[in-house]
């Protein structure tokens, strides 16, 4: 055929997809134009398009045309004509097609042909499509062909061949019925090819129906025994590279695995020979080096093992066939590597040969290690696992730990499942167990699935024994700085159920460990947060103490605004029952897990259905009563939420909850465990109903305006567009005078006006209300009051309820609202002085008058904060420090003020000095002030010291502080400067006052005495002349004296009156401005 | 059984398809490529056997070209490398040392071969010299009937009778 020569040389000289779509497309238009054309084609031309149409079609282009031509082909005598036609049909005819009816005509007329060449094209056709309509056409004659002693060997052959895949079309239309002995027979045919054939119909036919073919068995094991011990040379061209017929010999193996061993003992002792003959073989020094010889001699081998696992009764053959797999374990063939870590991995099942699998457990770890091929490692994996038993179980898993940190992506999670599935069949210590299940999840978490997390958590559940040690184990993995989601589950879910059993050592102490969880909160995704907030509130309920820290978390605005609504609904509910509830509540609420029910291990099934065919069924049913069986009944995530759990108790009862209502109440406290839950989500705060009362019966709004009244005694309880009430109240130690006031809003009557009060049960008991009557009119705008005289009995956690009733313009009004009688209000102060308070405060001892409450600061205690708040408001704000013992605060406002005092005081005394300084000073002594300036510096000096004490402790801060620190320091010295100065100007002055008094007195007495003696000697004029001059002396000095007296006072005055106005000045200034 | 046979070349190109169970061309399609690009992807020394969903394929290399087997569970590895061997030994035996060309342009005689020696996806003939003779026989068949055709018709002009 040139043409389709031509063409394919064409399609190949194609440079590009463009060109070669191009020139099909050409092809096709003429193909077409041929066919349609009226000049009538002969049959080479047509063979010819049908192939060039078969060609484009395998180039993977579609063909949608020419089936009717290669059906013409079909009905030729010539022999191509016929082929390539049948080559069309079953490459390109499908089962449905219409023409499907024309081609069967066409094959049964050529299986009834005399000539055996078209006979076995017909054969062939049907063996390739082997469609349901064949089979009800041909079902009878094909196997006449089979049986019939004229049919030549080639066309029972292919006969044979056909009929089994129509057996496995439509096994129901073929029915071999008498021909059931002759087809058994066949076995024994001279010709190889047709047993061959055979072979495979009759395993086939064996599967459907065992016992009609038992006969087979005998038959199959002689054949097998004939061709083993046959020398290579006697099969002739059977012989394939020196292995006397191989595929024969695994059809018939094959063939026998469909029974049990055979019950004859000659049979028995026939085929055992016959498999210790394959064993031997493979012990042979090999006849050729070609990889076919040893692959067709292995095949054979790797069949009779296969049969010998089966039948899986003569333990000296299992030994014998896993010493020669355990030498192919070292193969340098990667196939024969790999194909013993495959049958090995069966052996392993078999009770004999187990132990003589588990003695190449170290090559089997060296090949997992070492293989190149991720398929065999893979192998390698698998009969690890099937290996593995109570005595080996820590070495693998420990192996296939190390391993899966460097392990191929693709065979992790399997891997991952299987260390599960031993490290729990074969924990014989369950601390193990949870340490290569936390080991699993740090080196492969991302292939951890749910179900092995789950199952650890059952598994601890289950155990007391592990539960301390797991919670342990749990804390000190979740303290790498890393952890996997997985991890955090799994210690989030532990710690919140025995965080308890290890809070007692501090370095895990609750506080500790709620900050760990937490630290690893924002990294996870909304499940895991979901089941840390679980974790919180449990932890709410084992640590009271760190109540407050949790609720905070919770109030988070990223937890109670979070965009997850699953978050939100848990931090909204958790933070509500950690503060409505008390703590009998919460700890039924969050009781620890009940042990979960026993049954088949999750992960299990998960591997089985990953992988059905790598689970050893067998070593799984004889291990499994030692299995700890315990399943998670759902999920692990819907148990780990308890209180959502919880929701649907209350309503069942009716009362529908919203713990998004929840407010706080004082005094609401459930006292029956029963129904409790009830108690505190159901009766406070009922969802709003569509009617304008809230389904606890209250009319809306009064809840809110109820709330006000837990503080105030007076105001307005109730308002609408009709009517107003208002509350005046007062108590008297246990008594209370309550009145209501009725305000009618509008102008019209309202009539059949009545009041009723409602105590709910424990309250009737509790409270005695005794209400005034009240009229039943009440005029349009009038107001009218009612006393209720209440006594209360006992305490009380309820208020009491009244239902207004009243006719406005004809219709019907009902409120219902709470009084406003709470028990804090009969709460009275008592006076008593310290001596009284401590004896009574002394009494009360007993252990259910003492509570204690431990919270957390507001702000915490940040050195850094408080330094720089200190700093920054040094002049407004409020400064505490703490000195000695005793607690000295400086108002820094008072503070600032004391050093301006301080500033113009001293001041105010060196004028004062400088004044007095020339003179005496007897007039003005200055002491008092230099006192105050002494005072005021020590007062500084305090000061200063206690803020370089600060600074010292501090180890530095701000600049800013440091510049302050320094100006007072500078200021205390100049304080103390000023003083020392002023008390030497002081000290000065009064040294010249001295001196100037001395100086006065002693010329008046020199003077005096001068002239009172000269006048004894001296003549009275000269007398006179001295004493004149000596007075004189006197006078002026006495003058200048009093010249001097006078400036100085009047210097004083000037200067004095000065600091003194300044002084008044900044008096004014501060009280003033502060 | 087998499930089907795939020819390929190195570059990715289907050169044969042997399907012996029915499939929708659309699944076939698939198949092939996951297939082409999963055992082009294997580097020469690993194993010759792969888990490919339920299904076990055992490929190998002779030349530019890969042979392809998808079988079953059960069935055995080592023998379907060797019946790709025997595959390979006909067409070399057939052809004279068979190279790609000499399937891509005949390709109806690798069908047809492949039909004698496998048939519904079991072994039929393990013979080289029986397959060779059922083989020989079509040829000649063939010869005869192509005998008397002229060079003119080869080329499509043919003389009204």
């Amino acid at each position: 055929m040139r043409g389709l020569s031509v063409f394919i040389s064409d399609i190949r000289n194609c440079k590009s997809k463009e060109a070669e779509i191009k020139r099909i497309n050409k092809e096709l238009a003429n193909i077409r134009s041929k066919f349609k054309g009226d000049k009538t084609l002969d049959g080479y031309q047509k063979k010819k398009y049908v192939c060039k149409l078969l060609f484009i079609f395998l180039l993977g282009h579609d063909i949608d045309f020419g089936h009717m031509e290669a059906v013409n082909l079909l009905s030729s005598n010539k022999y191509t004509e016929k082929q390539i036609g049948y080559l069309f049909i079953t490459v390109l005819i499908s089962a449905s097609s219409d023409l499907m009816k024309l081609v069967i005509q066409s094959i049964k007329n050529d299986l009834n042909s005399r000539n055996p060449v078209h006979v076995n094209l017909a054969l062939q056709c049907v063996a390739n499509i082997g469609s349901r309509e064949m089979a009800e056409n041909l079902g009878t004659e094909i196997p006449r062909l089979l049986v019939s002693g004229d049919t030549i060997d080639s066309v029972k052959q292919s006969a044979a061949l056909t009929l089994l895949r129509l057996l496995r079309t439509s096994p129901d239309l073929i029915q071999m019925g008498e021909w059931t002995s002759r087809v058994i027979h066949l076995l024994n045919d001279q010709h190889m090819g047709v047993v061959t054939s055979a072979a495979s119909l009759i395993e086939a036919l064996v599967k459907k129906n065992p016992e009609e073919y038992k006969g087979c068995v005998s038959l199959a094991v002689s054949r097998l025994s004939r061709i083993v011990t046959s020398s290579y040379t006697d099969l002739q061209d059977y012989t394939y590279y020196f292995v006397p017929a191989p595929w024969l010999s695994v059809k018939l193996l094959r063939l026998l695995q469909n029974y049990p061993p055979p019950e004859d003992p000659a049979v028995r002792t026939r085929l055992t020979e016959c498999l210790e003959t394959i064993l031997n073989k493979a012990q042979e020094a090999p006849k050729s080096k070609k990889a076919q010889h040893s692959n067709a001699k292995n095949a054979v081998l790797f069949e009779a093992i296969n049969l010998i696992i089966h039948m899986d009764s003569d333990p000296n053959l299992l030994v014998r066939a896993c010493n020669q797999l355990g030498q192919f374990l070292q193969h340098r063939e990667t196939n024969l590597r790999y194909l013993a870590l495959e049958s090995m991995c069966l052996l392993a099942t078999s009770e004999f040969s187990h132990e003589a699998v588990k003695k190449h457990q170290e090559t089997v770890i060296t090949s997992l290690k070492t293989e190149r091929d991720v398929s065999v490692r893979q192998r390698a994996v698998d009969l690890l696992y099937a290996m593995c038993d109570r005595t080996n179980a820590e070495e693998i898993v420990a192996e296939m730990l190390e391993y899966l940190e460097s392990a191929d992506y693709s065979i992790r999670e399997e891997m991952v499942l299987k260390v599960a599935i031993l490290a729990e069949k074969y924990a014989v210590d369950y601390t193990w167990y949870v340490d290569v299940i936390l080991n699993l999840i740090r080196i492969a978490g991302d292939y951890v699935s749910e179900e092995v997390w789950y199952r650890v958590i059952q598994i601890v559940i289950n155990r007391d024994d592990v539960q301390g040690y797991a919670a342990k184990t749990v804390f000190e993995a979740l303290q790498a700085p890393a952890c996997h989601e997985n991890m955090v589950k799994v210690g989030g879910y532990i710690l919140g159920e025995f965080g308890n059993l290890i809070a007692g050592d501090p370095r895990s102490s609750p506080i500790v460990q709620f900050e760990l969880l937490h630290s690893k909160y924002h990294l996870c995704g909304a499940a895991t947060r979901g089941l840390l907030l679980s974790t919180y509130i449990k932890f709410v309920n084992l640590f009271p103490e760190i109540k407050s820290s949790i609720q905070e978390v919770l109030k988070s605005g990223n937890n109670l605004k979070n965009p997850d609504v699953e978050i939100q609904q848990r931090s909204m509910e958790y933070l509500q029952l950690s503060t409505v509830a008390t703590a009998d509540v919460l700890a039924t609420v969050l009781e620890e897990m009940p042990p979960f029910p026993e049954r088949e291990s999750s992960i299990l099934a998960k591997l089985k259905k990953k992988k059905p065919s790598s689970v050893p069924e067998t070593a799984e049913t004889k291990e499994h009563k030692h299995i700890p069986q315990a399943q998670i009944s759902n999920s692990v995530e819907h148990a780990s939420s308890p209180p959502s759990s919880q929701h649907s108790t209350p309503s069942n009862t009716g009362a529908s909850v919203d713990l998004l209502g929840l407010g706080t109440t004082l005094g609401s406290k459930p006292t029956t465990a029963s129904g409790l839950l009830v108690d505190v989500f159901a009766d406070n705060f009922p969802p709003a109903s569509s009617n304008g009362l809230e389904s606890s019966g209250l009319t809306m709004g009064a809840d809110e305006s109820y709330k006000k009244f837990v503080c105030k005694n007076n105001g307005v309880l109730f308002e609408n567009d009709i009517l107003q009430i208002g509350v005046k109240s007062e108590y008297r130690q246990n008594l209370c005078r309550l009145g209501m006031f009725y305000g009618n809003k509008t102008s019209f009557h309202f009539t059949a006006f009545s009041v009723e009060v409602e105590c709910p049960a424990p309250l009737d008991n509790q409270l005695n209300i005794q209400p005034k009557p009240v009229g039943t009119v009440i005029e349009g705008g009038a107001q009218v009051q009612q006393i209720f005289n209440i006594e209360a009995v006992q305490e009380f956690s309820d208020s009491p309820i009244i239902h207004i009733k009243f006719l406005y313009s004809g219709a019907q009004q009902k409120i219902s609202l709470k009084l406003p009688v709470t028990v804090n209000k009969f709460i009275e102060s008592v006076e008593m002085d310290s001596s009284t308070f401590f004896a009574r405060w002394k009494a009360l001892c007993g252990p259910q008058q003492e509570s204690q409450k431990i919270f957390r600061a507001q702000h915490p205690m940040d050195a850094e904060q408080t330094k720089a708040k200190k700093s920054t408001d040094w002049l407004f704000s409020t400064v505490r420090t703490k000195s000695a013992g005793s607690n000295v605060s400086f108002d820094s406002k008072s503070d600032w003020f004391v050093w301006l005092f301080a500033l113009s005081l001293s001041l105010f005394v060196l004028f004062y000095s400088l004044c007095s300084s020339p003179c005496f000073t007897l007039f003005a002594p200055p002491l008092p002030s230099l006192l105050l300036l002494y005072t005021l510096s020590f007062f500084s000096f305090f000061h200063a010291t206690l803020d370089l004490q600060v600074f010292i402790v501090d180890g530095g801060g701000m600049v800013l502080s440091h510049l302050l620190l320094f100006l007072k320091i500078f200021l205390l010295f100049f304080f103390l400067f000023l003083s020392f100065f002023s008390f030497f100007l002081f000290s000065l002055s009064f040294f010249l006052f001295s001196l100037s008094f001395f100086l006065f007195f002693f010329s008046f007495f020199l003077s005096f005495f001068f002239s009172f003696f000269l006048s004894f000697f001296f003549s009275f004029f000269l007398s006179f002349f001295f004493s004149f001059f000596l007075s004189f002396f006197f006078f002026l000095s006495f003058f200048s004296t009093l010249l001097f007296i006078l400036f100085y006072y009047s210097l004083y005055s000037f200067f004095s009156f000065f600091p003194f106005l300044s002084l008044l000045f900044f008096f004014f200034f501060f009280f003033f401005f502060f | 059984m087998m499930q089907f046979m795939l020819l390929f070349s190195r570059q990715g190109k289907l050169r044969l398809q042997k399907w012996y169970v029915a499939h929708p061309d659309k699944v076939k399609k698939k198949i092939t490529r996951e297939l082409v690009t999963l055992v082009l992807a294997r580097k020469p020394k690993m194993c010759s056997f792969l888990e490919w969903k339920d299904l076990k394929i055992v490929y190998k290399r002779y030349a530019s070209l890969y042979f392809c087997c998808a079988i079953e569970p059960a069935d055995n590895e080592l023998l379907t490398l060797e019946i790709i061997h025997r595959y390979v030994e006909l067409l070399d035996k057939y052809f004279g040392s068979v190279c790609e060309l000499d399937i891509i342009f005949n390709f109806e005689k690798a069908y047809f071969m492949l039909d004698e020696l496998m048939l519904g996806g079991e072994v039929q003939e393990t013979s080289k010299k029986n397959v060779l003779k059922a083989i020989a026989a079509q040829d000649l068949l063939q010869e005869e009937s192509e005998e008397p055709k002229g060079i003119l018709e080869e080329i499509g002009i043919s003389f009204p009778s």
